[in-house]
């Protein structure tokens, strides 16, 4: 309920914000398009009509699943994004991965063994990671590997494959080697989170009851670590990165830019250059709707993994 | 002021161990060295920042000196004026080392304007929650929680398509994602607060709700701002690196960090990696030491982990 009133005021929030933006006309009309020609294309483009009423119209066609033409491309602009979404979501998977399968092993280790050098230099590297600007790293990326080194390409998708209907361009090498680098980069600050995060659920995990138990139980240390402390730390892992997957796809738009990668985020930034209207609306219309999405798939997910949210909700 | 010299006299007359709050803080926040490095590279960052005109070696935006012919020279070599370009020139042929010190200005300008524009308005809107309690408690956390389920760039992104580029108004932007994250951090903080005696007792003495608030809760909440402030300076200053690399935020005339990073962007395949790499570091270490400070100020100020 709450879910749907955000998308309803974000709807308003972001079309009315847009239209304050500049007139898209002056771009899009030619120079020597005389009085009556600009006129018909405004008439064309519904842009002639007030403002509460293209309001109107857009909410009707939104809830049937038009979100307007392209004033650039002429067709769809849903259809646009949507063309663009696999990139961007291959892009913010393979960065989640990044961040899960080389982030909790990491944090954990730092939190078995705080003192160490290893664990000491790899919390340092979660400061650097947060604070790093991810641009900047990105561009450090392509002078180091792709102009100096030459190792991997600096733009672009590569090789892509069809797999169930979506193009994927990490299975060939080709495209997997120009998917490793926006990857990284894309999760680098991610990585760091998921590093702090699971230190310090380790840390605290450790000095529960259950733990010693386990340990006095003598059961071996890599199963007390794999199983007992593991199962603990991925809840409030799990939360985060879910709630940080939106958060990703919203970044991306700086990793895309960077890397000249195909995804929605370049289109929005390339449409936001050229004033389309309702690409913008359409992408903030998405957006916001993935984030009510992975809000409440998050919540899901919490109380599986957590009983004591479940049985808290049966109370209640 | 007065306590530290306070402090040096007990400390003469042999009353060692005798620690007022101030100290304590000071030497507990001293035990870690890095932190203390990280302050005194702000100490400096900042000074060059406030100091540009008189510190760098040419003027970037004087377009009498800038000349074209200067444009993309390699770190070291001379230019038309004589000067050395120490750190070479960007696309404009304008002077590295003086740009970035003119980019560090406005970036620190931008992010610590609205690092305070935004905690003057979350600390409003956060203890008039806290005081207040019941609907208007919850509509602003409403408000707050709705806003923090979206990324902050995100936000940004939207206010400055709908804005438009301008100094004013990557400022507006950066308020606008800050202000709930200092709103809920006082919140929480001065809901504990609330129920202390103190604030019983001076509602017991007639007190008005506005001296109460600002004079007797507010002091006591501000540790916590203190900490969420110095993190979020240096998120705002990324994020407006961010935006301007972007093309959003800064404009071209009034070139920060990030746009500079930007500009440098373009020639980076051709092997000109000075234009972005150099502004890129010094855009790095204030965040980085920024980043630093907080991290300890947190460690110090928060009791939980205070022996």
């Amino acid at each position: 309920m709450q879910s749907a009133l955000v998308v309803v005021i974000m709807s308003f929030i972001v079309f009315s914000g847009v239209f304050l933006v500049g007139d898209p006309v002056e771009i899009l009309v030619s120079d020597d398009a005389d009085q009556e020609e600009r006129e018909m294309m405004i008439k064309s483009m519904g842009l002639d009509k007030p403002f509460l009423v293209q309001y109107g119209i857009f909410i009707s066609k939104a809830i049937k699943g038009d979100l307007g033409d392209s004033f650039v491309f002429q067709e769809p602009a849903l259809l646009l994004i949507l063309d663009r979404m696999p990139a961007t979501m291959e892009l913010a998977v393979v960065a989640l991965l990044i961040a899960v399968l080389f982030g909790i092993p990491l944090g954990v280790w730092a939190g078995l063994k705080p003192e160490s050098i290893a664990s000491k230099s790899i919390m340092t590297g979660s400061i650097l990671g947060f604070s790093l600007p991810t641009f900047w790293v990105g561009i450090m990326m392509i002078l180091l590997f792709a102009v100096m080194l030459g190792w991997l390409p600096s733009t672009g998708r590569g090789d892509v494959q069809i797999i169930l209907g979506m193009p994927i361009s990490i299975f060939s090498w080709d495209g997997f080697s120009h998917v490793l680098m926006p990857a990284v980069n894309l999760a680098l600050f991610k990585l760091s989170m998921v590093i702090r995060l699971a230190r310090a659920g380790t840390r605290e995990v450790l000095h529960q009851d259950y733990i010693k138990f386990a340990r006095a139980k003598g059961l071996k240390e890599t199963r007390i670590i794999l199983i007992h402390v593991m199962k603990n730390i991925l809840i409030p892992v799990v939360t985060v990165l879910g709630l940080e997957f939106g958060g990703l796809v919203a970044f991306s738009v700086v990793t895309e830019t960077v890397f000249a990668w195909p995804g929605m985020g370049k289109l929005l930034i390339d449409s936001i250059g050229l004033l389309d209207r309702p690409i913008i609306v359409a992408y903030l219309m998405i957006i916001v709707f993935l984030f009510v999405l992975i809000n409440l798939l998050v919540d899901i997910c919490y109380s599986i993994l957590d009983p004591r949210v479940r049985l808290q909700d049966i109370k209640s | 002021m007065t306590s530290i010299e306070h402090n040096t006299k007990l400390e003469e007359e042999g009353y060692e161990g005798v620690q007022t709050p101030l100290r304590r803080f000071l030497s507990d926040f001293c035990e870690a060295k890095l932190a203390v490095a990280g302050f005194f590279t702000i100490f400096i960052i900042a000074l060059l920042a406030i100091m540009a005109p008189f510190i760098a070696p040419t003027d970037p935006y004087d377009l009498a000196t800038v000349s074209v012919l200067d444009s993309r020279l390699a770190p070291g070599e001379a230019m038309m004026t004589g000067t050395i370009a120490h750190l070479g020139t960007d696309g404009a042929g304008r002077d590295m080392v003086s740009a970035m010190i003119y980019g560090l200005r406005i970036s620190l300008g931008v992010g610590i304007g609205s690092g305070l524009i935004a905690m003057l308005i979350g600390i409003s809107f956060g203890l008039l929650s806290a005081y207040a309690g019941g609907k208007i408690d919850s509509v602003f956390m409403r408000i707050v929680d709705i806003q923090l389920s979206f990324p902050a760039i995100l936000v940004a992104l939207v206010l400055l398509v709908t804005l438009g580029k301008g100094v004013d108004k990557t400022i507006i932007a950066l308020v606008v994602v800050q202000w709930a994250y200092y709103a809920r951090t006082i919140r929480g903080t001065a809901l504990v607060e609330r129920r202390r005696e103190y604030i019983e007792s001076a509602v017991c003495l007639g007190l008005s709700k506005n001296r109460i608030m600002f004079r007797h809760l507010l002091p006591n909440c501000l540790a916590p701002m203190i900490v969420v402030g110095t993190m979020q300076i240096a998120h705002a200053i990324s994020l407006e690196a961010t935006l301007s690399f972007l093309g959003l935020g800064m404009p071209q005339t009034e070139p920060s960090l990030g746009r500079l990073i930007s500009n440098g962007f373009e020639y980076i395949l051709s092997g000109k990696y000075w234009i972005s790499v150099y502004p890129g570091i010094a855009l790095l270490v204030t965040i980085v030491s920024i980043n630093l400070v907080g991290d300890r100020l947190r460690d110090v100020l928060n009791p939980r982990l205070q022996k």
